[in-house]
């Protein structure tokens, strides 16, 4: 395995885990704010905060150290991402911001807000699908390059199918991912309402979640027919995922073992993840910009490989203390301890 | 090139920055503050000081939420903003800021396990031991990102070949020599910060007329943190002007328009500028010499040395008599405070100085500011000193100014809710009535 690729991986592998992380958190606000619109807030608002309060600052890093990790190993990316996302960009910094802090003021501050409530649900689908474009500009088509410097064509951008699909993919797949996951949690925590309206959230959102996936693949055939032929020969990948997603709705659809579907949730997902990057190789924005034409110096390559590692050896340990303290310890789930300063 | 777009990325940048370092100095100084007050209510078995660090712990949330969030926007407007940089600096200076963001994730990790879990262990030392990862977490996340800025002062650690960079060591280029006294200086300045911000929030309470105890314990620990890190702060800037005179002699004439290069310099305070006269400034003989090379009668490089499209705007010697000055005055302020504890004096404990500690915290947040302001604009025109100009750097889209005005919005509402969100929160749930709660609570308990 060649350094590029080893760097690609990582970032990939901390962007997935913002994309299942950021998803839950995401989707947990939407079905909160949902909920108290429709009056039922009474019985997923205890269950999304107690997930919620102790790992909402965590989630942000992660997508902190994807940024910050794609300029160390492809400082390029900096040239090209940073000239054509300034406002893309620029808008999810805004609604990242808005939602991220009004999280505190409404859990700390001011408790039971309506405003609060309703704008972190609101920011918390706008986000997915403001970032998500980045993945619809990174397969090619919308970028020109003018006297050296790339320019990004809106309206190609906006009247695009491709992008459009892949902003309704996000959408779903935050909504399914975070009710899949809310279904356990409620479970856990004994609360039956919860566990039974999430479950029926999840059913739901797993239809629209599909088609769009498969409209994604059809439409990549216009878009970028190098990537789509990669695709189509890593169908296995994608008949693995698609297995995986069955059983899951199905485990759902019989009310069993609620913990292994969000095992099989997290795995279709990660297959499905991986297949679409190892698609798009060797490109970062196609076609002007590949892993190998814009990967930093050897040494900085490695001493950020160092650095990843020693970090890991901090970062596993005390995630690890996180979820045993919080996601599965008992008296926390089911609220018996409130231990909040 | 884009003028307009160099413009107003300094101006976004400028504005993201000196809004994200008020909450991000608060930052790195609170952990440190509520560390020493649980350790010092554990340890003089103290319910007092717990509470301390209780409260402090739930008014930190808030300021750090917003210190994540605008964080999360100026790492990103970095490469938004500055590609042509941050291409440069990601093949030279990515390591610390990727060390950034796993000293980031360790403190977001255990200040959600601090905060959830407060008397959830049986010994509460354990709790306590909780709070040590977020406080060094938060002071390195400081010391690295610090790093990033030292380079852009002092760039070394790699060469530059026909345009290309090569021989990049990326260690070297992190222990460049703006390095110990940058990092320093931002370190004790922070901690210095929050001693000065929240003993003004215990001298608020006890002007508006609380005799509580509590305010007066609070108030006596942090004034003797505040001297600690003023002098600490007072040291380490001596230094740095010795850095300055070293390595970077045209931020430091600028300073103090030393405009001729000469021996027995004098120290400029205050004064105006009149083209090239200084008018109604306090020189003070020899300081300058002493400041930039400890010996009064060694040469101090000015204005002169520097031709006209490398020098530094001359505004930032106002910029440096405040952060000098601010400093100065809470040196003053906790010096006679402890002076007063220990001789008895009356004035300590009376309204008018309260009114003095209650403007020592907002004071020592301008001095922050005016002092960061001194640091960037005092390295114009560079964006990386030597190598790369500021105008070279920046975005070509055409879009800033519209961006400008959506953060400028952005700010606006988040210091706002900040701010309410924190008195509601404190005004709502004062001292002797959460005092009387847990009183209830143990009698419950013990009954």
């Amino acid at each position: 395995m060649t350094l590029e690729i080893l760097g690609i991986s990582v970032l990939w592998i901390f962007l997935f885990g913002y994309v299942i992380v950021a998803s839950i958190d995401f989707g947990a606000g939407f079905f909160n704010a949902y909920s108290l619109l429709i009056g039922k807030n009474h019985i997923l608002t205890n269950i999304i905060k107690r997930y919620l309060s102790p790992v909402w600052e965590v989630t942000n890093v992660f997508l902190v150290f994807f940024f910050v990790g794609i300029v160390g190993f492809f400082p390029q990316t900096a040239f090209y991402y940073g000239t054509i996302l300034l406002v893309p960009v620029s808008i999810s910094l805004v609604l990242l911001a808005i939602r991220g802090s009004y999280y505190a003021f409404e859990s700390y501050g001011a408790r039971g807000h309506i405003g609060y409530t309703l704008t972190y649900g609101i920011a918390g689908l706008l986000i997915p699908a403001s970032l998500s474009v980045v993945f619809a500009i990174a397969a090619g088509g919308y970028v020109d390059i003018t006297d050296g410097q790339p320019v990004l064509n809106y309206w190609t951008l906006y009247t695009s199918p491709f992008a459009w699909s892949i902003v309704v993919l996000s959408i779903a797949a935050v909504l399914y991912i975070s009710a899949v996951f809310l279904t356990w949690y409620a479970h856990k925590a004994k609360d039956r309402e919860a566990t039974n309206l999430m479950r029926k959230y999840a059913l739901a959102w797993a239809i629209p979640l599909m088609l769009s996936a498969l409209g994604i693949m059809y439409e990549m055939k216009f878009i970028n027919p190098e990537s789509y032929n990669n695709l189509v020969n890593l169908w296995w990948m994608f008949a693995i995922s698609a297995v995986l997603f069955i059983i899951t709705v199905v485990l759902l659809w019989m009310r069993k073992n609620y913990g292994l579907a969000v095992s099989l949730l997290i795995a279709q997902f990660a297959v499905a993840f991986f297949a679409y990057g190892i698609a798009q190789y060797p490109y970062l924005l196609y076609p002007y910009l590949t892993i190998y034409d814009s990967f930093t110096s050897t040494q900085m390559a490695i001493a950020l490989v160092i650095a990843f590692i020693l970090g890991l050896c901090l970062l596993i340990p005390s995630l690890f203390l996180l979820l045993k303290l919080f996601l599965f310890n008992k008296n926390y789930v089911t609220g018996k301890e409130d231990n909040h300063a | 090139m884009n003028d307009s777009a160099v413009m107003w990325s300094r101006a976004l940048t400028e504005l993201t920055l000196s809004f994200h370092i008020i909450y991000a100095t608060i930052g790195v100084g609170i952990p440190l503050m509520i560390m020493i007050a649980q350790w010092v209510g554990l340890k003089n078995n103290d319910e007092h000081y717990l509470l301390l660090a209780r409260r402090w712990a739930r008014g930190f949330v808030i300021t750090v939420a917003i210190g994540v969030v605008t964080g999360t926007a100026i790492g990103l407007q970095l490469s938004l903003l500055w590609p042509n940089f941050m291409e440069l600096a990601g093949q030279v200076i990515a390591l610390p800021l990727f060390m950034e963001t796993f000293a980031f994730f360790v403190e977001a990790i255990f200040l959600g396990l601090y905060l959830y879990t407060w008397d959830r262990f049986k010994n509460p030392k354990r709790h306590l031991l909780l709070l040590i990862p977020v406080a060094i977490g938060a002071s390195m996340s400081a010391v690295f990102i610090t790093i990033v800025n030292a380079f852009m002062n002092a760039p070394q650690g790699f060469d530059l070949v026909d345009g290309e960079l090569v021989n990049i060591q990326p260690v070297l280029a992190m222990l460049n020599p703006a390095m110990p006294t940058k990092v320093a200086h931002v370190l004790v300045t922070s901690y210095m910060t929050a001693a000065f911000l929240l003993a003004s929030i215990a001298a608020y309470r006890m002007l508006r007329g609380s005799k509580h105890v509590y305010h007066k314990k609070a108030f006596h620990l942090l004034l003797k943190l505040g001297l600690v890190f003023s002098l600490a702060a007072l040291v380490v800037g001596d230094f740095s002007g010795k850095y300055l005179a070293e390595y970077q002699p045209e931020k430091l004439a600028a300073a103090e328009w030393h405009f001729e290069t000469k021996e027995d310099a004098s120290l400029v305070l205050f004064g105006m500028l009149d083209g090239q006269e200084v008018k109604y400034a306090i020189k003070v003989p020899y300081a300058l010499s002493v400041l930039a090379h400890n010996n009064p009668f060694a040469e101090v490089k000015g204005l002169d040395q520097f031709s006209n499209d490398e020098q530094p705007p001359l505004y930032i010697h106002y910029l440096f008599d405040i952060m000098v000055v601010i400093g100065a005055l809470l040196i003053v302020v906790a010096v006679s405070y402890v002076l007063g504890k220990w001789r008895g004096w009356k004035f300590i404990s009376s309204q008018s100085f309260n009114r003095i500690v209650v403007a020592s915290g907002p004071l020592s947040l301008i001095a922050v500011e005016a002092g960061w302001w001194f640091a960037e604009v005092g390295r114009q025109p560079w964006i990386l000193r030597g190598y790369m100009k500021t105008a070279e750097a920046a975005t070509t889209s055409g879009q800033v100014d519209t961006m400008l005005i959506l953060f400028a919005g952005l700010y606006i509402v988040l210091a706002i809710g900040s701010i309410v969100v924190l008195i509601r929160m404190f005004r709502n749930n004062p001292i002797e009535l959460e005092i009387e709660e847990h009183k209830q609570v143990e009698g419950c308990a013990g009954q």
